[in-house]
């Protein structure tokens, strides 16, 4: 198996069965492999807070949703996770690839990708920043806090981590 | 038509399925009509609730699911029809009650004045599509959305009031998304 179905693989075993998102680029693979598998029921999302309505409805309907996104988006979600996901508790975990973490990407991602964990933090949305070798774990971590604080959990993906 | 009675018309003709309603006086006036536990009310989100049904629909094949909407609502997400035109769920019925005003906001114009969102759905790909402007209209029209297969669309003109007089929903966030799932027996 893949890197890519090995980590879907690892969040599937830890009771994810809802999967939507907008495509990221640093998620190249893992969205390629989800594409070829019609049975996770994949659905693209046309922006993140559209996203975050539909993991929301999963959720009602009795599903664990993930969200992938890019931390741009993150940006454009801050409304539906903070006037929505987060006052209802609706458990979503957001699998956001960080542009711009290190300050060496392009000039769009400079600003926000710095923000990013500020953003996190504004939102009081409890995250993790696995590496390679953490993954599995930060996986069990956050599907552990999705149950614990109910409400969205995220986890903060510098490129080359789950894929 | 008033909004009010709009909502109330439909809510009077539901039976099993379940609604997800748009913030603001849509929501105000469904929980003031029928407070039902398979009622989802938005208090904040604006746009969202079309995708929360949509995702609602996804997951719940077997359940139909009514959208209450609004113009200004839509129009913040109008990319939302292409996603559903795209996956067409059969079980998704969207109404939008459209008074071509912001009206929770102070009654600002939106742009459905000139823009007809029917014809925007007809255009995504909804399978039905209809529009009602007066109570006669709506009366048959909500009949024939929900025998529809959807995704289904019903356009709902009404008249721009200065202020509603539905009060607040009275229900916490936490507790309406509980109730939701209590009520699809739902751990």
């Amino acid at each position: 198996m893949n890197r890519s179905g090995a980590f879907l693989e690892i969040l599937r075993e830890a009771g994810f069965d809802f999967f939507t998102g907008v495509p990221d680029s640093t998620f190249q693979p893992l969205l390629a492999e989800i594409a070829s598998r019609p049975d996770l029921g994949y659905v693209t999302a046309v922006s993140e807070n559209v996203a975050v309505g539909i993991a929301t409805g999963s959720y009602l309907g009795g599903r664990r949703p993930v969200i992938f996104m890019q931390n741009s988006g993150l940006a454009l979600a801050m409304n539906a996770l903070g006037s929505l996901a987060a006052i209802y508790r609706i458990p979503m975990l957001l699998v956001i690839g960080w542009r711009g973490h290190d300050g060496s990407d392009s000039p769009e991602h400079a600003l926000l990708g710095a923000a990013t964990p500020a953003l996190l933090d504004a939102l009081r949305l409890p995250f993790f920043v696995p590496d390679a070798e953490s993954l599995h774990s930060d996986v069990a971590r956050a599907a552990q806090t999705l149950d614990t604080q109910p409400g969205p959990c995220a986890l903060l993906c510098k490129p080359g981590v789950v894929c | 038509m008033l909004r009010a009675e709009a909502i109330a018309a439909v809510l009077s003709k539901i039976g099993d399925e379940l609604v997800v309603a748009a913030n603001g006086w849509i929501s105000r006036e469904a929980c003031a009509a029928s407070d039902r536990s398979e009622n989802f009310y938005m208090l904040g989100s604006m746009g969202l609730a079309a995708p929360i049904g949509f995702g609602l629909a996804l997951a719940r094949p077997e359940r139909r699911v009514v959208i209450f909407d609004g113009d200004g609502n839509l129009l913040m997400t109008l990319g939302t029809l292409a996603m559903i035109g795209d996956l067409r769920p059969p079980n998704f019925l969207h109404i939008v009650f459209d008074n071509e005003v912001y009206g929770s906001t102070g009654g600002q114009r939106s742009a459905t004045a000139n823009i007809a969102l029917d014809a925007l759905a007809r255009a995504a790909g909804y399978a039905d599509v209809r529009r009602a402007v007066t109570a006669e209209e709506l009366d048959a029209a909500i009949d024939a959305l929900l025998a529809a297969t959807g995704p289904a669309f019903l356009l709902v003109k009404v008249i721009a009031e200065s202020n509603g007089t539905a009060p607040r929903v009275p229900h916490e966030p936490e507790a309406l998304a509980k109730r939701f799932r209590a009520a699809l027996e739902i751990a």
